[in-house]
């Protein structure tokens, strides 16, 4: 009863940051848009600043002036694959007929203007795609070792790491697995261990100064909430799919009406789940850009004097948002494992209810 | 590389890792992390069963071991009961016989008793006769030492037997 409303505080949380990330998020966009402006070159440009240390980018910048290139990799039709390093693209130059315009890989033709005719597929390793790789390696340091903790001191009391990652495997297995699907969440465990450990730890890499906005990249939450996707649905019961054309308990003429709904409610879960991780992920890092940026507004508008007098509150109000920002990455991990996890209860759930349905049809139809 | 629209190359890279790493650690961290896990915890329930059980064995033990206590000081009670009664009485036949056979010599004693005075009387009775023969024959002697008085004496005893 206690974690039941505990549970759904956090879900309650979670879907009003999750909205306030949203409206963040188009806040951000709209700032994006008018950073690009030439005329507002000469003032300080908070929006393009944010847009770029939230977006993916080819070449991983640490600090102004300090970026690691990271190979180019291409793909079209008439030329075949190509690999080359992104900092012949740095700057607006144009290497071998390509131009990097916007942070998107485009064309060129021979006198410079854009060729919109050729298809060029970018599979470049983006500052994401290395954050991603790092996140990968970083997970299977951290669980092999985790893994050796367990064969190694069988039978014994955990140490080390393992006693550390220990209580959050079985959190997960027993509040998200257990709690949300029931006996048979052994098969899906491993899928929600992953999930939930690569979203966590993608969260606290994007905290890091100078790191790439992962879980906050809209195409990576895409495939994971598509992944969850495919398994609710390859797992559906009868139940299930029944509840969909026949939701029980409805009255026939709000079919027509329940019907849609049910169906529409099949693809928003995936949606929701890819839009609140990327908004609220996106949002935060926005939020603490922002408040960073007004050092520099402050500088580019009113002076030094000012912004060193505004940078002690700026400085609180960061660290504090970073401190909500930690908490986040661990509501969000939770949220969208717990999310799959109820998800996919409810595509394998055995109805008893609805056989106790069919029962008393069976006892009425006898009668008449 | 717009906010709202996914990239190509990051969707085919984020499938490619995340499924690598999916079946990666299915393969080599979660088998073993969670049968591990599970093994500990049957293990531990297993341990706390059989203290369970222990401890309700030892209960039953322990009153088994203060009901057979209590049986042994029931007997040592009823041992001492029995000794101390079968001395009592032993004390007390004892005390009947030595009473019974105390007055057996006590009339034995006075039969015998009895019976050494009867002898001592009948004794006595001779003795006196004899001695007062032996007196009365004394003093006959001296009264017949001479004739005269014999003959009166005769002459007496005649006529009183004449008389009779």
């Amino acid at each position: 009863m206690m974690q039941s409303s505990i549970k759904k505080f956090l879900i309650a949380i979670t879907l009003i940051l999750s909205s306030l990330g949203v409206v963040m998020a188009q806040e951000g966009h709209e700032g994006h848009a008018a950073g690009h402006e030439p005329a507002k070159k000469e003032k300080f440009d908070v929006g393009g600043m944010i847009m770029h240390h939230i977006k993916d980018d080819h070449g991983w910048e640490f600090a102004h002036g300090l970026t690691l290139p990271l190979p180019v990799i291409l793909y079209s039709q008439d030329r075949g694959l190509e690999v080359f390093s992104s900092a012949h693209l740095a700057h607006g130059e144009v290497y071998n007929g390509y131009k990097n315009e916007h942070g998107k890989i485009h064309r060129v033709t021979e006198t410079g203007a854009l060729d919109e005719e050729a298809k060029v597929y970018d599979f470049s390793i983006t500052k994401n795609v290395a954050s991603l790789l790092l996140s990968a390696v970083i997970m299977i340091l951290l669980f092999s070792a985790v893994t050796k903790g367990y064969t190694a001191n069988k039978g014994k009391a955990p140490k080390g790491i393992q006693s550390f990652l220990e209580p959050i495997i079985l959190f997960v297995r027993d509040e998200i697995a257990k709690g949300s699907i029931g006996p048979k969440y052994e098969k899906f465990l491993p899928y929600l261990l992953t999930l939930f450990f690569f979203i966590l730890i993608n969260n606290l890499l994007g905290l890091l100064p100078g790191a790439a906005n992962l879980t906050g990249n809209i195409a990576v939450t895409l495939v994971l909430a598509v992944i969850t996707f495919l398994i609710v649905t390859f797992n559906g019961n009868k139940h299930y799919w029944m509840h969909l054309v026949r939701p029980t308990g409805v009255p026939l003429p709000l079919l027509i009406v329940m019907i849609p709904v049910e169906i529409v409610g099949v693809f928003m879960k995936p949606i929701s789940l890819m839009i609140r991780l990327f908004a609220n992920i996106t949002a935060g890092h926005i939020i603490i850009l922002s408040l960073l940026g007004l050092i520099f507004m402050a500088n580019a508008m009113a002076g030094t004097t000012t912004s060193v007098a505004i940078s002690p509150v700026v400085m609180f109000f960061t660290l504090f948002l970073n401190l909500i920002e930690l908490i986040v990455a661990f509501l969000q991990a939770f949220i969208f494992t717990l999310l799959t996890a109820m998800y996919i209860g409810s595509a394998v759930e055995e109805h008893h209810s609805h056989e106790a349905d069919h029962g008393a049809h069976g006892t009425t139809s006898e009668l008449g | 590389m717009d906010l709202l629209t996914p990239d190509l190359g990051l969707l085919f890279w984020q499938l490619v890792v995340f499924l690598g790493l999916f079946f990666i650690l299915r393969a080599f961290a979660w088998g073993p992390i969670v049968s591990s896990l599970h093994e500990r915890e049957n293990n531990i329930q297993s341990a706390l069963d059989l203290a369970e059980k222990t401890r309700v064995e030892m209960t039953a033990m322990q009153a088994n071991n203060e009901k057979l206590l209590a049986e042994a000081r029931q007997e040592r009670e009823a041992i001492l009961r029995g000794a101390k009664e079968t001395a009592d009485k032993m004390v007390a036949d004892s005390r009947e016989k030595a009473e019974v056979e105390g007055k057996r010599i006590l009339e034995q004693a006075r039969e015998a008793m009895q019976n050494e005075r009867q002898a001592l009387v009948t004794q006595m009775k001779k003795e006196v006769v004899t001695l007062s023969l032996d007196i009365a024959e004394k003093v006959l002697r001296k009264e017949l030492n001479d004739k005269s008085t014999q003959e009166k004496l005769v002459s007496d005893m005649v006529a009183n037997s004449r008389l009779n």
